[in-house]
């Protein structure tokens, strides 16, 4: 009575689910003409900050001063107008772009990876080991995420670096609390029941069976988290404790602006605009994923 | 529900404790002789040796971190490295700007974003959803600062109508509120247009069309005490946000509250002020939770079955 299974055929089958679904999710996020306006958005910035070096020289255009071309309004010749040294803003926002955008994805990189793994542990092995994770979480998470970056850099002194490791720990416990609690609610289900009971190893188990199963919430919350990343890193920035001068970057542009402001307002407004735009885009771009990837939500 | 009150008061002192260690290893990671800051360049060894012993600093971490608590337990937060005054004075000076700071701007996200969340959701997918959806997206994207300095661009350079920083007349916690509450006003918004579009198709609600309850009863009756319930959530987080958020208003705005004060402190390498103002920030952010928590019993008959 035995039916002979035709792996060929059941192969086949799975793949077809699996690209149907992906298919699904992308269909529903292309119809979301906002979500793909961030997307646009993002990706002609993440290009212009890639290929900066080709289109601009960091040296002469971005850091040496040209004090005959200072404080010029936005005109044909300088689109973005120039700062108090004579240096193209458009030039400096550019490069700002590059730092800006790389302490943010890097910094939720590590914090997806970090507080990833110890919510998939939290939430797969459960007990003591749950306890322990949650509750060093619910002590990172009882500082405000703004003041536990703030001490981590003022600690640790202001370089690339250290804000990186402030922004990643200040994003940790989030992820581990998000996977955790994706992670629980496919544990029990079926299908890992059926892999445990054919001696599937844990750590297969973890990445083939669970985590694929819960990437939702987990993708949402990364893109959201990178704008809020970057809004912090321009922040620190701001208050002094992030980059220095003369590298550029959006937060200190804007800092550095903010002294001109009463007659030269364009040196705070346009990396304002920047970042809000950057984080904007991001913003749409989550929450067309969601949208798209929880159907029932719209 | 009384002891769910009890369960997560006690709850909280273990995490702030954690707090207190957690920020007390941190600030003691930075580099550098705090005492050799404090004597400038010219000073011998010895003068900063005995500098060092009498703040107590050449001990070992553990032992100042428990007399760090034991002076906290009897409700002293140390004295200040630069000026010399105890820090409870120092901190309570700027308390109540931030707290009147604090309030002000959630009074005013509240007020403007129920309203305008609970139309969203009854209008939903009409002119008047997309506009408000769209502009506290553009809300929630603002940073901060940036805001707080368009806002003294516009309102205090330009126009005159309020005074560029301190907290001197009456009308100066005008613009820092709006600069802090913006941002919070939009995301509380956006929270409550999703919870009340979910809340809005269920059964029960068409129950009470179906009973021919007017629209207004079955809204505020119905519908938002139980739309509600993430909305208080994020309030909460908000409020968070805030006290987060206050130390760049407050910078911008040269309002004198903790949050400018804890950046002085920053700059001046003051650890007992830091670690205060981290404090203080962070009791009153698990007080709000707590408050929160409790909210959700008043508004959630079902919470409040459970602690019974």
């Amino acid at each position: 009575m035995k039916k002979k299974i035709n792996t060929a055929e059941e192969f086949d089958f799975l793949s077809a689910q699996k690209n149907s679904q992906l298919r699904d999710v992308t269909r529903r996020l292309f119809k979301n003409k906002a979500a793909i306006a961030g997307l646009i958005f993002l990706v002609l910035l993440i290009l212009t900050a890639i290929f900066a070096s080709v289109i601009f020289d960091y040296e002469a255009q971005c850091i040496n001063q040209n004090i005959s071309q200072r404080l010029q309004w936005p005109s044909v010749e300088h689109i973005f107008g120039t700062d108090e040294y004579g240096r193209d803003l458009l030039v400096r926002i550019v490069f700002g772009s590059r730092v800006s955008l790389s302490i943010g994805f890097i910094a939720v990189a590590f914090g997806l990876a970090l507080g990833g793994m110890l919510g998939a542990v939290a939430g797969f092995f459960g007990g003591k080991i749950d306890n322990l994770i949650m509750r060093i979480c619910d002590v990172f998470l009882a500082v405000p995420m703004m003041l536990m970056a703030i001490v981590i850099v003022a600690a640790l002194g202001s370089s690339i670096v250290n804000l990186i490791i402030a922004l990643s720990i200040s994003s940790v416990p989030t992820f581990a609390r998000i996977v955790r609690s994706a992670v629980l609610t496919v544990r029990d289900v079926d299908y890992v029941e059926a892999a445990r009971s054919i001696g599937v190893k844990t750590p297969r188990i973890l990445f083939r069976y669970i985590l694929p199963n819960s990437m939702g919430p987990i993708i949402v919350q990364t893109t959201l988290r990178i704008a809020a990343t970057i809004s912090n890193t321009a922040a620190l920035s701001f208050l002094g404790l992030g980059i220095k001068a003369p590298q550029p970057e959006w937060g200190a542009l804007l800092s550095s602006g903010r002294e001109f402001i009463r007659d030269y307002s364009y040196l705070a407004c346009i990396p304002g605009i920047c970042i809000m735009l950057t984080i904007l885009a991001l913003n749409l771009l989550g929450d067309g994923l969601r949208d798209a990837l929880d159907p029932r939500l719209k | 529900m009384a002891k769910y009150v009890l369960k997560r008061v006690l709850y909280m002192i273990p995490v702030l404790l954690g707090v207190t260690l957690l920020v007390f290893i941190i600030m003691h990671l930075a580099p550098g002789n705090v005492a050799q800051m404090l004597l400038g360049d010219n000073a011998t060894a010895e003068q900063v040796a005995n500098l060092q012993h009498t703040m107590g600093l050449d001990r070992p971490l553990p032992i100042q971190y428990l007399n760090y608590m034991k002076d906290l337990l009897h409700g002293s937060l140390g004295t200040s490295y630069t000026s010399g005054e105890s820090v409870n004075d120092k901190i309570m000076a700027c308390f109540p700007y931030t707290l009147k700071l604090t309030l002000v701007a959630a009074v005013f996200s509240i007020v403007l974003a129920l309203p305008l969340g609970i139309l969203a959701a009854m209008k939903q997918n009409t002119w008047v959803d997309n506009v408000s959806m769209v502009l506290s997206l553009i809300g929630v994207s603002m940073p901060i600062f940036w805001l707080a300095v368009m806002l003294i661009l516009l309102f205090s350079l330009k126009l005159g109508w309020f005074p560029v920083y301190g907290a001197t007349k009456w009308n100066s916690i005008v613009l820092p509120a709006i600069s802090l509450g913006l941002m919070n006003m939009a995301s509380i918004a956006r929270t409550t247009r999703s919870s009340m579009v979910e809340t809005i198709r269920q059964d029960y609600i068409r129950t009470a069309y179906a009973k021919g309850l007017s629209k207004g009863t079955i809204i505020m009756r119905h519908a938002f005490r139980n739309g509600m319930l993430p909305t208080i959530t994020v309030i909460g987080l908000e409020i968070g946000q805030m006290l987060g958020g206050s130390v760049l208003t407050e910078t911008v705005f040269a309002w004198p509250g903790v949050g400018r004060l804890m950046i002085q402190a920053i700059n001046g390498r003051d650890t007992p002020t830091v670690m205060g103002c981290i404090i203080l920030m962070t009791l009153c952010f698990s007080l709000v939770n707590l408050l929160v928590d409790l909210l959700y019993g008043v508004f959630d008959p079902r919470v409040r079955t459970m602690y019974q």
